[in-house]
C-alpha cells in the first residue's frame, strides 16, 4: 500500500454549542486524488482549516506519515508537505507568473537582489512539471491574460514549488467552464502522475467524480460515505446517494446524520 | 457530461496533443522590442506627452528654448522633486498614499540647517537630516499601518503637526547658511560640473538604483504584491505590515535629501521648506504613469512625469503667456495623461 501522507482521526471541532465537525476520519495516500464532496454548510472549510493548521479540533488525532503530531499549527501543517489553494484570493493578478510562483520566496542573491533568469528557468520546469505548456504565454506573463483554469495551474505551481506533498484544492472548478475545467483536470492528472497528492474539494458532484480516485461525503459535520471509484458505478450513484443522505425518505435510521447530530447536543 | 468533457481531455490548452507536449515556453527574448513596448508602455507614453509638450514650447518659442539657460534652471530645482517622486511611486504601488513629505523635507533639512549652524560639517548634517527622515517615515508609517488608520487622512494630518511644530518653533525665522559654499559637501552635490548642476546627476543616479530596487529587488517585489493582493501577500509569508511600513520610510529617506538639496542650493533654511513641492509631486507620479489602484507602477515614467511637471511652468512663462495660464496648463497636462494611460493601461483583476 501507497504512503499514507496524512489522517485525520476521529476529528471533532464545535464552536461553543454548534458542532461543525463530528467525529470526521479522512486519510489521504501518496499519489492518490481524494475526492472531499458536501454541501455549504457539511464543514469543508473547517476540514481545510485544521489541515493547514490554523483551527484547531476540539477533538482526534492527527497522523502525519503513520506517526502521531501533537501542537498541530500552520507551520506543523506546511512541515507535513500541505498546501491549501484557495479560489479567489490565491494570486496577484496584475504581477508576472514568475512573481507569484515566487511570492515571499524570491530567489535572490547578494543583497536582496532578484536571480531573474533563475526564477524564470524555475518556473518553466515547474510549469511543464504540472503540464502547462503554452506558445501565447511566457512565465513572465502578467496572470490577468490567463484563464480561470490557467490561473490555478500557476497556484498549483506555486504550491509545488513550496515542496508541497498534499495539496488541497478548494472549489478549484467553482466558478469554471467546462474547458477551464478540463484545464484543472490536465494539471491534476500531472501532478498525481508525479507521485504527489491532492485533496479536491467541491460540490459539483460531476466534477468530482471526473477526477477523483476515492471519494469522501461530508454531510452536517459528519463523513456520510467513503468509497474507491470501483464502487461507484457513475456520477449519478454519487448523486443519488447525497440526496438521500439530504432528504431520508421515511426510511428510519439510514443514514440520518440529523438525528445523530441531535443525539450528539 | 464527462463524456462531452473527454475530447478537451487530451488537449486542454489547446492545439494538437503532440503540439503542446512538444513546445517549450516561448522565450520572452522572442520579440524583445515588442517585449520592451509593452513592458514598459506607461513611461513610454509619459515620454510621448513631454515630447509632444516641449515640441509645442519650441514652436511657439524657438529663441528661448534653445538656450542653456532655460535648462540649466529646471536642472537646479528638479532634482529635489525627484527625491520625493520616485520613493512615492513605491507608496501608491503599494496601495497606499504620503502627503505627509512636504513637512519632512522642511523638518529633516531644518536638522541639517542645525547641525551645519553649530558648525559641523555638512556630511554630518546630512547624515543626520537622513536619520530624521528615516524616523519621521517610520512613525507616520506606523500610525498608517498598525494604527489602521486611512493614509490619505493620517499623513495629511501629520504634514500638517509636523510643519505647525516646525512654525511654532521658529516662529517663522529662517536659518542663513553662509558657510555652506566653502564646504566639500556643497562642492560633491550642490555645485556645477560643465555648466551643468550637480545634483542633476545625483537624482538621476538615485532614480536608476530605484528603478532596479522597484523591478530587480525583494523589496519592490513585495512592495507590488502587497498593493495587488495584500491577502495573498499574506499567505504566502509576506510581512505585509512591514512591508507597508518600510516604504513610508523610503519616503522619508526621500524628502530628507530632497529637503537637505533645496536648502544647499538656497544657502538658507525656511520653516516653509518643502511646502510647495506638494502638489507637482503627487502630480507628477500619477502624469508618469502609475495608477491609483496599487500593484503596479513605473519609477522611470514617475521621473519623467516630475520633468514634465517642471517644464509646464518653466515653458508657459517662456512661451511668452502670462504666468496665468500656468495652472490652466497644470491641469490640462494632467487630465491628458491620465485619459492616455487609462486608454493604454489595461486593468487586470
Amino acid at each position: 500500500m501507497a504512503e499514507r501522507i496524512i489522517e485525520l482521526r476521529d476529528i471533532s471541532k464545535s464552536y461553543g454549542q454548534v458542532y461543525a465537525l463530528g467525529g470526521v476520519n479522512l486519510s489521504v495516500d501518496r499519489g492518490e486524488v481524494v475526492g472531499l464532496i458536501g454541501d455549504n454548510g457539511a464543514g469543508k472549510s473547517t476540514l481545510i482549516k485544521i489541515l493547514s493548521g490554523v483551527v484547531k479540533p476540539t477533538s482526534g488525532e492527527i497522523l502525519v506519515r503513520g506517526k502521531p503530531v501533537t501542537g498541530w499549527n500552520p507551520a506543523r501543517s506546511r512541515d507535513a508537505g500541505i498546501e491549501t489553494v484557495f479560489q479567489d484570493r490565491a494570486l496577484a493578478v496584475q504581477q508576472t507568473i514568475v512573481r507569484n510562483i515566487f511570492m515571499g520566496r524570491e530567489l535572490t542573491g547578494w543583497l536582496g537582489w532578484l536571480k531573474v533568469d533563475k526564477e524564470v528557468a524555475e518556473a518553466s520546469r515547474l510549469m511543464r512539471e504540472i503540464g502547462f505548456t503554452s506558445k501565447v504565454f511566457t512565465p513572465q506573463s502578467i496572470v490577468g491574460q490567463l484563464s480561470g483554469g490557467e490561473r490555478q495551474g500557476v497556484a498549483i505551481a506555486r504550491a509545488i514549488y513550496k515542496k508541497a506533498e498534499l495539496i488541497v484544492l478548494d472549489e478549484p472548478t467553482t466558478a469554471l467552464s467546462l474547458t477551464e475545467t478540463a484545464k484543472v483536470f490536465h494539471f491534476v492528472r500531472q501532478v498525481r502522475a508525479s507521485g504527489r497528492s491532492i485533496l479536491f474539494i467541491g460540490h459539483n458532484i460531476h466534477h468530482v467524480f471526473d477526477i477523483a480516485d476515492r471519494f469522501v461525503v461530508l454531510d452536517r459535520g459528519k463523513v456520510a460515505l467513503t468509497a474507491d471509484r470501483s464502487e461507484v458505478k457513475s456520477a449519478e450513484d454519487l448523486i443519488n446517494f447525497m440526496e438521500d443522505v439530504a432528504h431520508p425518505s421515511g426510511l428510519p435510521g439510514l443514514h440520518d446524520a440529523g438525528d445523530t447530530e441531535r443525539a450528539a447536543r | 457530461m464527462s463524456k462531452t468533457m473527454e475530447p478537451d481531455l487530451q488537449s486542454p490548452l489547446g492545439g494538437t496533443h503532440g503540439e503542446t507536449a512538444g513546445k517549450e515556453w516561448r522565450h520572452p527574448s522572442d520579440n524583445w522590442l515588442r517585449g520592451f513596448i509593452l513592458d514598459n508602455r506607461a513611461a513610454l507614453g509619459t515620454l510621448a506627452v513631454f515630447i509632444v509638450m516641449m515640441a509645442v514650447f519650441m514652436i511657439a518659442n524657438p529663441t528661448v528654448f534653445t538656450t542653456w539657460y532655460l535648462y540649466s534652471s529646471v536642472l537646479t530645482t528638479l532634482p529635489v522633486a525627484l527625491f520625493v517622486v520616485v520613493p512615492l511611486v513605491f507608496v501608491v504601488t503599494c496601495g497606499e498614499i504620503d502627503l505627509s513629505f512636504p513637512a519632512t523635507m522642511g523638518f529633516a533639512s531644518w536638522v541639517f540647517a542645525l547641525v551645519v549652524q553649530a558648525g559641523y560639517d555638512p556630511f554630518l548634517g546630512i547624515a543626520a537630516a537622513i536619520v530624521t527622515g528615516m524616523l519621521l517615515g517610520f512613525l507616520v508609517g506606523s500610525l498608517v499601518v498598525y494604527g489602521g488608520l486611512s493614509s490619505l487622512i493620517a499623513t495629511l494630518g501629520m504634514n500638517f503637526l509636523l510643519r505647525g511644530l516646525i512654525q511654532i518653533i521658529n516662529e517663522g525665522r529662517s536659518t542663513a547658511l553662509t558657510g555652506l559654499a566653502d564646504s566639500w559637501a556643497y562642492k560633491i552635490f550642490s555645485s556645477q560640473l560643465y555648466g551643468i548642476p550637480v545634483q542633476i546627476f545625483w537624482a538621476i543616479g538615485f532614480v536608476v538604483l530605484s528603478a532596479l530596487l522597484y523591478n530587480r529587488h525583494r523589496f519592490g517585489a513585495q512592495v507590488k504584491v502587497v498593493g495587488d493582493n495584500p491577502d495573498s501577500a499574506q499567505q504566502m509569508g509576506i510581512d505585509v505590515k512591514r512591508v507597508r511600513v518600510k516604504v513610508f520610510v523610503f519616503v522619508g529617506i526621500g524628502a530628507a535629501i530632497a529637503g537637505t538639496f533645496s536648502v544647499m542650493i538656497n544657502f538658507t533654511w525656511w520653516p516653509t521648506a518643502g511646502d510647495g513641492y506638494l502638489l507637482p509631486v503627487l502630480a507628477s507620479v500619477f502624469v508618469g504613469g502609475t495608477p491609483t489602484w496599487g500593484g503596479i507602477g513605473t519609477v522611470v515614467g514617475g521621473a519623467i512625469g516630475a520633468v514634465t511637471v517642471s517644464f509646464i511652468q518653466t515653458g508657459v512663462v517662456a512661451a511668452g503667456l502670462s504666468g496665468f495660464y500656468v495652472q490652466f496648463f497644470n491641469g490640462l497636462i494632467i487630465i491628458l495623461s491620465l485619459l492616455g494611460h487609462k486608454w493604454n493601461q489595461a486593468r487586470y483583476r
